[in-house]
């Protein structure tokens, strides 16, 4: 059977003794981060499957580095990350309702701002934190 | 300037033909990771190729990028013959003719890792080029193509290193494209003057740096490196005499401007 996209015709892709892939099998995958700049938290991306880690490397930059600037990128062996179980998602259910554990549960903002003014003090300092 | 137009012509066909010739592997890829990797950096090579036509155009009155690329007759290119081949490779036949190789990407990733290297070394010398336009134009390309090596390094080690037969496949690619690269090196007629106007170091230090990046790789790969003084070069790109394949890549590249030349994009 001839392909219309030349490319395949000359590659002789219909060969008999073509080496067969087994169903599943595939590179182990690499967990993606990328770091937008030195010194940035570095943010997960996605996978990329490859059969080491200098070629997830390879792959990876490719993947998810050629959009945006980029500094620098991990890769990580997805097998070696650690989680829980999502049968055990209820251990975060009360989170939602703590805010008032964080500073900024506490909408001051406003009141800071007029005393800084009335007292002649330069804004830009963290406002959001209770107490600064 | 003449000997300057002669350096942007051979960069600019070799980074156009090797850059259309890997794009042939888009969507034929070894794995989807691979595929996307490829094939972009070809789009790279591509777009050396228009920057450098466009220093022909502006700097030295030539006729614009795309009559460059597209409407030149075949003998006015410069490309060596390594960067001419189809992505499949060559091998000898029994009656001495030549063949495809089944696959290819063997003779694709050694391709990559000779010409890239020499590329590399090129940019790397030309940063320090009296010719500015060039000099400013290689320090801006230098980090892409130095992740063209990168990536051509580490598939050779991994294969290099692999197993049996991905280390034979990638031994006897090795052997058979040697001789093309070497053709890389073939000089011009201007080659004197570009050494004494200090635009380039000239292809004979090319060639001797390419040997010192390329020979530690090849022995990290566990693969040996081919007797280079035994060698013929494949020679005659530089002057216009190509291979047979050269020709049918510009039909086919040009194959739908050549419907209609006046079309707009």
């Amino acid at each position: 059977m001839k392909s219309l996209d030349p490319r395949m015709n000359r590659l002789d892709l219909i060969h008999e003794n073509r080496i067969q892939t087994d169903e599943h099998k595939h590179w182990p995958t690499y967990e993606v981060f990328h770091q937008k700049k030195r010194g940035d938290q570095v943010r997960h991306e996605g996978i990329v499957h490859a059969p080491s880690p200098e070629l997830a490397l390879v792959f990876a930059k490719e993947q998810y580095g050629r959009r945006f600037k980029s500094a620098n990128i991990w890769v990580v062996k997805s097998s070696e990350i650690y989680t829980f179980r999502y049968e055990d998602e209820d251990i975060f259910d009360t989170a939602p309702e703590k805010k008032y554990r964080d500073g900024d549960y506490y909408k001051v903002r406003e009141k800071v701002e007029k005393f800084q003014k009335e007292n002649n003090m330069k804004s830009g300092v963290s406002t959001n934190y209770f107490g600064i | 300037m003449e000997h300057i137009k002669e350096l942007l012509y051979k960069m600019a066909d070799d980074a156009l033909i090797i850059g259309h010739r890997n794009s042939e592997w888009t969507g034929l890829g070894p794995t989807l990771e691979e595929d996307i990797s490829f094939s972009s950096m070809a789009q790279d090579k591509v777009g050396h190729a228009l920057n450098l036509y466009q220093i022909l155009n502006e700097q030295h009155g030539e006729a614009d990028p795309d009559a460059l690329g597209f409407k030149r007759e075949e003998k006015n290119f410069k490309s060596c013959h390594l960067v001419e081949y189809p992505i499949h490779g060559i091998t000898k036949t029994e009656d001495g003719g030549l063949a495809s190789t089944s696959g290819g990407y063997d003779f694709s990733l050694i391709r990559q890792f000779l010409f890239d290297h020499a590329e590399y070394a090129r940019y790397m010398a030309l940063t320090e080029s009296t010719y500015r336009p060039l000099a400013n134009f290689a320090k801006k390309v230098k980090g892409e193509i130095k992740y063209h090596i990168i990536h051509a390094d580490t598939w050779i080690q991994q294969l290099g290193n692999g197993s049996e037969e991905s280390h034979a496949r990638m031994q006897n690619a090795l052997n058979e494209v040697m001789p093309l690269a070497l053709g890389i090196f073939e000089e011009g007629d201007f080659e004197g003057q570009l050494i004494s106007d200090n635009t380039f170091i000239g292809e004979k230090a090319l060639k001797e740096k390419w040997l010192e990046d390329i020979t530690p790789i090849i022995e990290r790969s566990n693969l040996k490196m081919p007797n280079i003084g035994s060698l013929e070069p494949a020679l005659g790109g530089r002057k216009g005499y190509h291979t047979e394949h050269l020709k049918f890549l510009l039909d086919e590249m040009t194959e739908v401007m050549a419907l209609d030349p006046r079309a707009e994009w």
